[in-house]
């Protein structure tokens, strides 16, 4: 993972944003939830969003799996640009873990059943083996296997999202506040699982989260959003050098190191 | 002085395996101080607050020697005397505003039927009080506030607003449950010091429940620490961090800290004996 | 499990089988969550009371030729409008003669006849519309709704009436006026349902794993919509089964000498003062059943609001 930590940009970009512009509603009703957003990320390397409740954090994320339709600028997954309307294989190389586990997964259908059907509409034929695969690698096992969400807790729930997101084998996860739902001892559990399937899978990982020490955690480089913006992207070891130049980071520093 | 004292605290609730402990046997006392109650969800924090108003809906059993407020066992009112001492001598500040706010009533109709409601006066004089009750928290705008519907305010507006309507009957106890958790960082913050800045002035008593240790070290002068319905640890809040039962430092030690990079986090490893050992007492003599 | 004390060890007993939070296979877990639904269901009384007299109508129903004691039809003008309680007929005669029970019995197959196919074909169509509706949005939405509205517009009974005019009076024909008149009542709820349902992460979620409108609709929201359609099926079932009533009444549903219990209601009217039982008794059925159903009914959704399930 150290390897990967460098801070500067090397290698071949894996996902790049330009321009980024997402807007809700039109006319009179439009809303501008980001607003010229652009940063690049390498293959294998983990990068976050970081700001408010409304900031547009998360906004991105849906733009780049194309759950927002109104965007423009350009989004471009290896080197290839995306359009408007996203092919299957799209979805074999990026997916994305929601925040709420406890929305996340649907009531009627069982552990097996969203693992089985997500392999499914993959395309994979061994689905028996690769859900047995993809409960122990994400630390479940075959017992809950057979289970439905109301029976599991939100730690689990959240490791089901993740077998599902992994079921693809894609090469970029996006993570929309994975841990916020949780309790600090179970998020501890997920960080370090997230932090294994990155080193396992040679994942590239795009975190957002309010949580600065979250971010801290998990990437090496993170954007800092205020109001539809990207207004400082630095690294993660500069930041925790107190070297961030944007008023509004060191604010965010304060509230999370304190003083 | 003790302002609540609460002694062998249970709830329980019936289900198909038998009756559930959701809470139990929590003894601590509250005086003119903050005491902050954390734990993870399904401690019991939140039940402990809702059984001191005897807020539990049936079927939930609440049980306890005593729950004394000022030396009357809350116990052994009824519902209409305990009706009284809901909102009037102890009042609740909620995780989420927007459910504890009428959405169809201006924040200034609302603030002002609890100003009536509290002390009979006079329309005019209440519009008067629900202004400076704004004033009191901070709000800068308070003619506009008041003209508002709730669903117009923010998070961060909405709690504030919701501790000035708590605040209107002049309690002797706030009871906070988690009342910053869905508000943004900075926010947070604010909400908490003018929350504190007016218990303080006023000589009140402060429960404040949460998940965020360290939220509760900075925040309060006591803390107890719940795990599985039970106290399994009681300290003053600045020394939590040396805090010494295994499962708070295991909660200590499983935050990612910015300040301090780790590879992996710690996890908490939980033993079986700390659910069965009985509940530490936060009774003050 | 917590409180299995009776079996210590060994193969576990069915009920423990059943009542496992870890299920061992796909069956297991169906079965599993089945018997549980079972369980919450059966503590709720009266909504067994409405199940055990429905079940009794089927059994009733199935069993027509050895239950009744006479031939439905069969006409004896020589006992004509017996009262209550008459050597060999428990519920008196009509008037021709016929044994009132023994059509009583015959009677509940028409009902469940009619009652069974206007709960397939309603909210079936009210179920297609309302969640390509909902999950389709735009145009398609607009059209579908409008649609829906345009039957929502006219009263029930009055619409149903046109139809039969139109098609010719006749059990099938009512069956179909009914259903055509009841599915935008379904069609709203299975839209509404949707559009909560469309933009729920779990959609997302499998949106982006590539799935198409068509599996989504069918595989994640259908079983979702199903429980609430099913609840207020059951609740509806005493409105059709009074609309198929009214119909027989009005002559434009079964035709005689069929015992549909409408048809007898409109038969004894013309005596009512003087031989009250021959109209009672088949409203008493109406009756029974229409509460059974909304008893059951009421039961139901405390069983499969998946909103509640939670708790």
């Amino acid at each position: 993972m150290t390897g990967t930590k460098t801070g500067t940009m090397t290698g071949t970009s894996m996902l790049s944003v330009k321009d980024l512009d997402v807007w809700f509603g039109h006319g009179d009703d439009r809303v501008d939830a980001v607003q010229g957003a652009s940063f690049d990320v390498a293959k294998g390397e983990s990068f976050g969003l970081v700001g408010e409740s409304g900031s547009g954090k998360s906004t991105i994320l849906r733009a780049i799996t194309g759950l927002a339709k109104d965007w423009s600028g350009t989004i471009a997954v290896d080197g290839e640009p995306v359009g408007h309307k996203r092919a299957k294989s799209f979805y074999r190389k990026v997916q994305m873990v929601f925040q709420d586990p406890y929305a996340s997964l649907h009531p009627r259908h069982s552990v097996d059943a969203v693992l089985g059907e997500t392999l499914h509409l993959h395309g994979f034929k061994d689905i028996d083996a690769r859900v047995v695969k993809l409960l122990d690698d994400v630390g479940l096992g075959n017992r809950f296997r057979f289970r439905y969400p109301h029976q599991l807790s939100g730690g689990q729930r959240q490791r089901v999202a993740i077998a599902r997101a992994l079921a693809g084998e894609p090469e970029i996860l996006l993570l929309d506040e994975p841990t916020s739902a949780l309790d600090v001892s179970v998020q501890a559990e997920i960080l370090n699982l997230l932090t294994d399937l990155r080193a396992e899978h040679g994942l590239t990982y795009v975190m957002v989260s309010h949580d600065l020490a979250v971010v801290g955690h998990i990437c090496a480089r993170l954007a800092v959003m205020k109001d539809a913006r990207v207004v400082e992207i630095m690294d993660v070891d500069a930041l925790r050098k107190r070297r961030a130049t944007h008023p509004y980071t060191q604010d965010l520093l304060r509230n999370s190191i304190g003083a | 002085m003790t302002l609540l004292d609460v002694e062998n605290l249970w709830v329980q609730f019936p289900t198909r395996q038998g009756l559930f402990d959701a809470v139990r046997g929590v003894s601590f006392s509250l005086g003119k101080e903050r005491l902050g109650i954390v734990g993870e969800s399904g401690s019991g924090k939140s039940m402990t607050g809702r059984a001191i108003l005897r807020l539990i809906r049936p079927p939930g059993i609440v049980k306890a020697d005593h729950i004394d407020l000022e030396g009357q066992d809350l116990l052994k009112k009824s519902e209409k005397e305990m009706r009284s001492v809901r909102g009037q001598r102890i009042s609740m500040v909620m995780q989420d505003p927007k459910f504890s706010l009428n959405p169809v009533m201006t924040v200034g109709d609302q603030l002002v039927e609890a100003y009536r409601l509290a002390h009979g006066s006079a329309r005019k004089g209440a519009t008067q009080a629900a202004l400076e009750a704004l004033d009191s928290v901070s709000i800068r705008n308070p003619e506009r506030v008041m003209r508002a519907y709730p669903h117009e305010m923010s998070g961060g507006m909405g709690q504030r607003i919701m501790i000035a309507m708590m605040l209107i009957p002049n309690p002797q106890i706030l009871i906070a449950d988690e009342p910053t958790s869905a508000l943004d960082v900075s926010v947070q913050r604010q909400v908490l010091s003018i929350m504190d800045r007016l218990v303080v002035d006023r000589g009140m008593g402060l429960i404040f429940i949460s998940h965020d240790l360290n939220l509760v070290a900075d925040f309060c002068d006591r803390v107890l620490i719940m795990y599985a319905g039970r106290v399994v640890e009681v300290c003053d809040a600045d020394k939590l961090h040396q805090a010494t039962h295994p499962y708070t430092r295991g909660l200590l030690n499983s935050l990612p800290r910015l300040d301090v990079p780790k590879e992996r986090l710690e996890v908490l490893q939980r033993d079986p004996a700390w659910a069965e050992a009985p509940s530490v007492s936060g009774r003050v003599r | 499990m917590t409180a299995t004390p009776d079996t210590p060890s060994g193969a576990p007993t069915l009920r423990q089988w059943l009542l496992t939070e870890t299920p061992t296979s796909r069956r297991h877990a169906r079965f599993a969550s089945a018997y549980k639904g079972w369980l919450s269901f059966r503590s709720n009384t009266m909504a067994m009371i409405g199940l055990l007299i429905l079940v009794a109508l089927v059994l009733i129903a199935l069993a027509a030729p050895l239950l009744a004691p006479h031939d439905p039809y069969v006409q004896n003008l020589s006992s004509r409008l017996l009262p209550l309680g008459s050597e060999g007929y428990t519920l008196g005669t009509d008037s021709l003669g016929r044994d009132i029970l023994s059509r009583l019995i015959y009677g509940s197959r028409i009902t469940l006849y009619i009652v069974g196919l206007v709960a397939l074909i309603a909210p079936i169509a009210g179920l297609l519309v309302g969640t390509v509706s909902g999950y389709a949005g735009g145009i398609v939405d607009t059209v579908l709704m409008r649609i829906t509205d345009i039957f929502l517009a006219f009263p029930r009974l009055v619409l149903a009436l046109a139809f039969v005019a139109a098609l010719g009076a006749g059990i099938e024909n009512a069956v179909l006026a009914i259903s055509l008149t009841a599915w935008p009542p379904y069609a709203r709820i299975a839209r509404a349902e949707t559009l909560t349902i469309r933009n729920s992460d779990f959609i997302s979620a499998v949106r982006l794993q590539g799935a198409g409108p068509f599996r989504i609709i069918v595989k994640h929201i259908w079983p979702l919509c199903i429980s609430s359609l099913i609840v207020r099926v059951t609740l509806d079932m005493a409105g059709i089964i009074l609309a198929a009533a009214g119909l027989g009444f009005l002559g434009l549903g079964a035709q005689p000498p069929s015992p549909e219990w409408g048809a007898m209601i409109s038969e004894g009217r013309r005596f009512i003062l003087d031989y009250w039982w021959v109209a009672t008794m088949p409203g008493l059925a109406i009756f029974t059943v229409s509460l059974a159903f909304n008893l059951l009914g009421d039961g139901l959704r405390d069983v499969l609001d998946p909103k509640d399930a939670g708790s």
